[in-house]
């Protein structure tokens, strides 16, 4: 009658009871379940503010090497914006750079000799912008505004003889310093949607098995005919959900409050999440079956939170670090997820561009399932 | 592989298991027929629960084979697990689960055809009607032991593996459950439970005696107290307390033990008992009558020549 083979039926009725047991006992748990929701929103809500926070009054000095009207019409556009606060006009670098040093600027804007002459000559002339970009968010937004600007001051102006409506020409030199790679805010919220999927789901699955060896329900369990594979299946399985959720509403919140763009298609983003979701159960349920108890398997779940924080290319560059440290950030899920929500989102990438850091996530999620289920204790042994 | 007769549920033989330098299970040798209520006594950490597990698949022997229900328990446990109810002796069904919930579990991982309609039928036979969406974890003792045996009930297997399912429930609820395990065995279902309570024992069809690992009696109750021989007298009469006292380290005399009002006095070489009671015999403060021995007279005596024996080896 039935199309599926009769073991295969029961298989399956056993990962759906475990399923259903885990879904259960979920809904009853306020505490995770509270977690589940907090955690992310707390996340998102502090980070946001960094996002969200347009810099404002961000200390400047100018260096004016050249006194021209079109000088001293960049300066007033400048003070006239609400992003930058011109603590001081200088005139020799010496001393922009002493302030750029201690501090007391964070920005200096250059105006070099020659500047208006060559407009006029139509040539591109170059303002120097130096950034102190110990503070990339800020640094990057104001550095943004900064052409826009300029641009409208030289506009208004009209003092460049180049007719309207041609824009004047001029470049805006940007050198970032103390943090060359200075990421933009559009980075932090795919960073921040990968982060927040490894922490919750990892804790989520480290607790599962311990959980069930502490409270002494794993004596009944491993009496019933179920065998590992399905056991873990059943339990990673609600978490999917949860953590699709969890997905869905961090980018959601990134797109329509933050602004992040999504260029590339949005089931591929859903699809790969889902992989990703499932790659960090799997390690956390290896980690919940090495562990003896909850405290050894959250601190585990901890050990491993670390490096993907700091080697995925969240927090640095990955293009930047040593090789050895790319070579530990390559089995991370966290790296190759970054990449795919950056990719996705940020430059529309297609399946065939991101299908290397796929195959990683399914290939770490195979280890880890294949761990787990050699790993089980299926005796009291 | 061993070929279990096929009335034969439990046949196994020279089972040990040892924790570290701890032999818990020494060469343990039980065949339990079916149908059978068959007893497994002994006092605590005596290796009843290990013994259980070792049967269902839960513990590795260390030594010694055998098969349930027809299957290797080293090599097939997978198979015994289908068959068989297994009561632990903590509850360990889900407290976060209500009645309803933890039997569809169970209904479901055993893979029967309608786990609902499976729960619901437990749950009127086992008169837990009314309490069925209330969490495990909040019934009283006696409600959580009908529960677990309704859970090992619910894939109608043909083994029961009970683990001190009747400690710390009341009189009436006990009784309830050994009619309910004695109808159940009527239905053909073999029963292997582990119990402290002699009037429970006296319920089964067979028992074991099981101390330090090592059982020491086995066989129908009659045939039990039979085999050890004992002879006894039941004391009554004033100031027992001091007879207990005296009679305790006298040769010959294996069992001195307080029973109700009176004291059980006995031994297993019959001259000796006479010899070692002659010179209160006659007293008149106390009243000697001959008497059947208990099993849990039987008891006393396997344990304490058990402890001799323990301590001769020692020393
Ligand atoms: N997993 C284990 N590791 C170490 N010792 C154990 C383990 N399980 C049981 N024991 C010990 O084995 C002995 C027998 O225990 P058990 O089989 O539970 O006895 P019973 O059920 O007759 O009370 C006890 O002394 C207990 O401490
Ligand atoms: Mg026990």
């Amino acid at each position: 009658m039935s199309l599926i083979p009769a073991r295969a039926r029961g298989a399956l009725s056993r990962i759906y009871a475990m399923l259903m047991k885990e879904f259960i006992q979920l809904r009853r748990d306020r505490i995770t379940l509270a977690t589940m929701i907090t955690v992310p929103l707390m996340q998102l809500f502090l980070f946001g503010f960094a996002i969200n926070t347009t810099p404002r009054d961000l200390p400047t000095a100018v260096l004016l090497q050249e006194n021209t009207d079109v000088g001293r019409s960049i300066l007033a556009a400048l003070r006239n914006t609400a992003f930058f606060d011109i603590r001081k006009v200088a005139t020799s670098e010496a001393e922009v750079e002493s302030l750029l040093r201690s501090g007391s600027v964070l920005f200096v804007i250059e105006i070099p000799a020659g500047f208006e002459r060559a407009l006029r000559r139509g040539e591109t002339p170059a303002m120097l912008v130096s950034a102190d970009a110990t503070d990339p968010v800020a640094a990057g937004s104001a550095l943004g505004a900064l052409e826009g600007v300029v641009q409208s001051a030289l506009s208004r102006d009209r003092v460049t003889g180049v007719a309207p409506p041609a824009p004047p020409t001029f470049e805006i030199r940007q050198h970032r310093r103390f943090n060359p790679a200075g990421s933009s805010q559009l980075n932090i919220v795919p960073g921040l949607l990968g982060t927040i999927l490894t922490m919750t789901m990892l804790i989520f699955t480290a607790l599962s098995v311990t959980r069930e060896v502490e409270r002494g329900t794993m004596e009944s369990l491993l009496a019933m005919p179920i065998r590992p594979l399905e056991i873990m299946l059943g339990k990673i399985a609600p978490y999917v959900v949860v953590g699709f959720l969890q997905a869905t509403l961090i980018v959601s919140a990134g797109v329509f409050v933050f602004g992040v763009p999504m260029l590339g298609n949005l089931a591929l983003l859903a699809g790969l999440t889902t992989l990703f979701i499932a790659a960090n159960l799997s390690i956390g349920y290896t980690f919940s079956t090495l562990a003896q108890n909850q405290l050894q398997a959250v601190q585990m779940a901890m050990m491993f939170f670390l490096p993907n924080i700091l080697l995925s290319g969240f927090m640095f560059p990955f293009a930047g670090m040593p090789l050895w440290a790319r070579g530990i950030g390559e089995c991370l899920p966290l790296t190759h997820y970054i990449r795919i929500v950056r990719g996705i989102m940020l430059k529309g990438a297609d399946l065939a561009d991101l299908q290397h850091d796929g195959l990683w996530l399914v290939g770490l999620m195979l280890v880890a399932m294949t761990i787990a289920v050699r790993r089980f204790r299926q005796t009291l042994d | 592989m061993m070929e279990a007769a096929p009335d034969i549920v439990i046949d196994v033989a020279g089972l040990t298991k040892t924790f570290g330098a701890r032999t818990v299970v020494k060469d343990l040798t039980l065949q339990v027929r079916r149908g059978q209520i068959y007893g497994f006594l002994g006092p605590n950490g005596s290796g009843k629960t290990t013994t259980i597990r070792m049967l269902c698949g839960l513990l590795t022997p260390d030594g010694g084979a055998g098969t349930c229900l027809g299957y290797d328990i080293r090599t097939q446990s997978h198979l015994i697990k289908r068959r068989v109810g297994y009561m632990t002796q903590r509850f360990s069904l889900y407290q976060d689960l209500s009645i309803r919930e933890n039997l569809e579990f169970v209904g479901r991982v055993f893979g029967l055809e309608d786990p609902r309609a499976a729960a619901r039928e437990a749950i009127d036979r086992l008169g837990l009607g009314g309490r069925e969406n209330q969490l495990a974890g909040e019934l009283s003792g006696g409600w959580k032991q009908r529960l677990a045996l309704g859970a090992c009930i619910l894939p109608r297997p043909d083994l029961l593996l009970l683990d001190e399912p009747t400690a710390g429930v009341d009189p009436k609820a006990r009784r309830d459950f050994w009619n309910e395990i004695h109808d159940l065995s009527a239905q053909g279902l073999t029963v292997l439970v582990s119990t402290h309570y002699m009037d429970e024992a006296e319920r089964c069809h067979e028992i074991a005696y099981i101390a330090y690992g090592e059982l020491l009696a086995h066989g129908p109750v009659d045939e039990v107290v039979r085999a050890a021989g004992l002879q006894t007298w039941r004391v009554s009469g004033e100031d027992l307390h001091s007879l207990a006292a005296a009679l305790t380290h006298l040769p010959g005399l294996e069992l001195v033990a307080p029973f109700g009002a009176s004291l059980h006095v006995g031994g297993r070489d019959h001259a000796a008992v006479e010899a070692a009671i002659a010179p209160w015999r006659n007293d008149p403060r106390y009243v000697w009558r001959a008497d059947e021995p208990t099993l849990e007279d039987v008891f006393i005596d396997l344990m304490s020549r058990k402890r001799d024996n323990f301590r001769d080896t020692a020393s």
